[in-house]
């Protein structure tokens, strides 16, 4: 009966995220945290795609309805930080989805590789999960309220992965033999590159000076290998090596050939047509 | 005793008592009130507003219950408008206790009471809690799977009654 008031079908994004009024804010800083919002949803779009790779091929019936569950999570919330995002920067948040370049996304390197075995993904998956929830901790009282609002939901949500995750880690961590193996070998691999989630950001110094992030990013780093390396210690695995964060940890000038593939993948249907709706 | 008619109750009311008619496209039983998704109601000239707290940020079911939102109270006002908020953000703990019943009655088990505390370290986790079997009432059961076929709901076996069961998941 109403049929004239229904929206049209998006892409990606809903028109619906909360109004602010961000013209009192300094424009470095506004482009600051348009940049600092780019990389976590960069981040989270790129982990929910990993995810959705698994979606019918998944060891088990149980990860194949978790995988998907846990892709849905991440690419809503990519949603609504590209939303947050546009919104400070005025861009449109489906052309920044998916109609950027390769070497455009943000996202940290730990996410570039492909999803090789069950074993490594639930590796760079604990990895990602775990400094995720620092980072995600470290804006929690961020004094740029729209982000603190969002990250108080994404929050909720992402306690699940990590409980999820976790328990994997310890199925894998305490089946010796050919499980613990391939944990070994992804840790060993992975651990090196997973500080790239903390790789610093330009404008750094002034979100921590607005309060916008409670911490500069190494310091940040360092609190998630602490308690990342309890865990780890506690299943008598070798923790993570100390180090500051590579300063090109998000830079993508040469992209890496597995997100170049995926890339292809995520575009393709907005690659077909310009406009083009699904 | 003064009868109050329907035309002398503020719209606001009658707004909320509509809003009962309109469901949660996944769980059918629940209305959006006792889910507690409706942060807030405003009337204003010829306008309504709500605001909708998700309940789930990746839930596809949002933009479906705006649309329904939209459509059931369009006759109330010209321009009604239902605007999602993260101002808080919406917890399970909202659910009524009418909601509680309607999902236990089809088969859901409730969220645990609430007992979150948010100075917790969220890195040390706490194991899932227990859920009540919805059709047996026993509490010996096991998680089967934290992620279950929506966003909101894990999967349980009841080994009382050998039933598996859904929780609608604490957040």
């Amino acid at each position: 009966m109403t049929t004239e008031t229904r929206r049209p079908t998006r892409q990606l994004i809903q028109p619906d995220l909360p109004e602010f009024d961000s013209s009192g804010l300094d424009p470095q800083l506004r482009a600051a945290i348009a940049d600092l919002l780019l990389t976590m949803a960069d981040d989270e779009f790129v982990i929910g795609f990993r995810d959705s790779e698994w979606t019918g091929i998944a060891p088990m019936l149980e990860e194949d309805v978790a995988f998907s569950s846990l892709a849905q999570d991440e690419i809503g919330h990519a949603r609504l930080l590209y939303e947050l995002r546009a919104a400070l920067t005025g861009e449109d948040p489906d052309r920044l989805a998916f109609h950027r370049q390769p070497n455009e996304y943000r996202h940290a390197r730990l996410l570039d590789q492909p999803r090789q075995s069950w074993g490594f993904t639930i590796t760079r998956r604990w990895l990602y999960d775990t400094a995720d929830s620092v980072r995600l901790a470290g804006l929690a009282r961020s004094s740029f309220a729209p982000l603190a609002d969002v990250v108080g939901k994404i929050r909720r949500e992402e306690r699940y992965h990590l409980m999820h995750l976790d328990a994997w880690l310890e199925r894998l961590g305490t089946h010796h033999g050919k499980p613990r193996g391939k944990l070994l070998s992804a840790l060993k691999q992975l651990s090196p590159v997973a500080t790239s989630v903390f790789a610093p950001l330009p404008g750094e110094e002034m979100l921590v000076a607005a309060g916008v992030l409670s911490a500069p990013m190494a310091d940040l780093a360092a609190r998630w290998r602490s308690e990342a390396n309890a865990r780890l210690c506690a299943l008598n695995l070798r923790p993570i090596a100390d180090g500051v964060p590579a300063a090109d940890g998000r830079d993508h000038a040469t992209p890496h050939e597995s997100f170049v593939w995926l890339w292809n993948e995520f575009t393709s249907v907005a690659q077909l047509e310009e406009g083009v709706e699904w | 005793m003064v009868m109050v008619g329907l035309s002398t109750r503020p719209l606001e009311s009658v707004v909320w008592a509509a809003l009962h008619d309109v469901h949660d496209p996944e769980i059918p039983t629940i209305s959006v009130v006792d889910l507690g998704v409706i942060r807030s109601v405003s009337v204003g000239e010829g306008s309504v507003r709500v605001e909708l707290l998700p309940t789930f940020v990746g839930c596809p079911a949002i933009n479906v219950l705006q649309e329904s939102i939209t459509e059931r109270l369009r006759e109330f006002a010209d321009e009604v408008s239902v605007d999602i908020s993260f101002a808080e953000p919406w917890t399970t703990e909202r659910i009524t206790d009418a909601g509680r019943a309607a999902l236990r009655a089809a088969g859901f088990a409730p969220p645990p009471a609430r007992h979150q505390d948010e100075s917790r370290n969220l890195l040390i986790l706490p194991v899932m809690p227990v859920a009540e079997c919805p059709y047996c009432g026993s509490r010996n059961t096991t998680l089967e799977n934290a992620f279950g076929p929506t966003l909101c709901r894990a999967i349980y076996h009841c080994a009382n009654c050998r039933q598996p069961f859904e929780q609608f998941k604490e957040v």
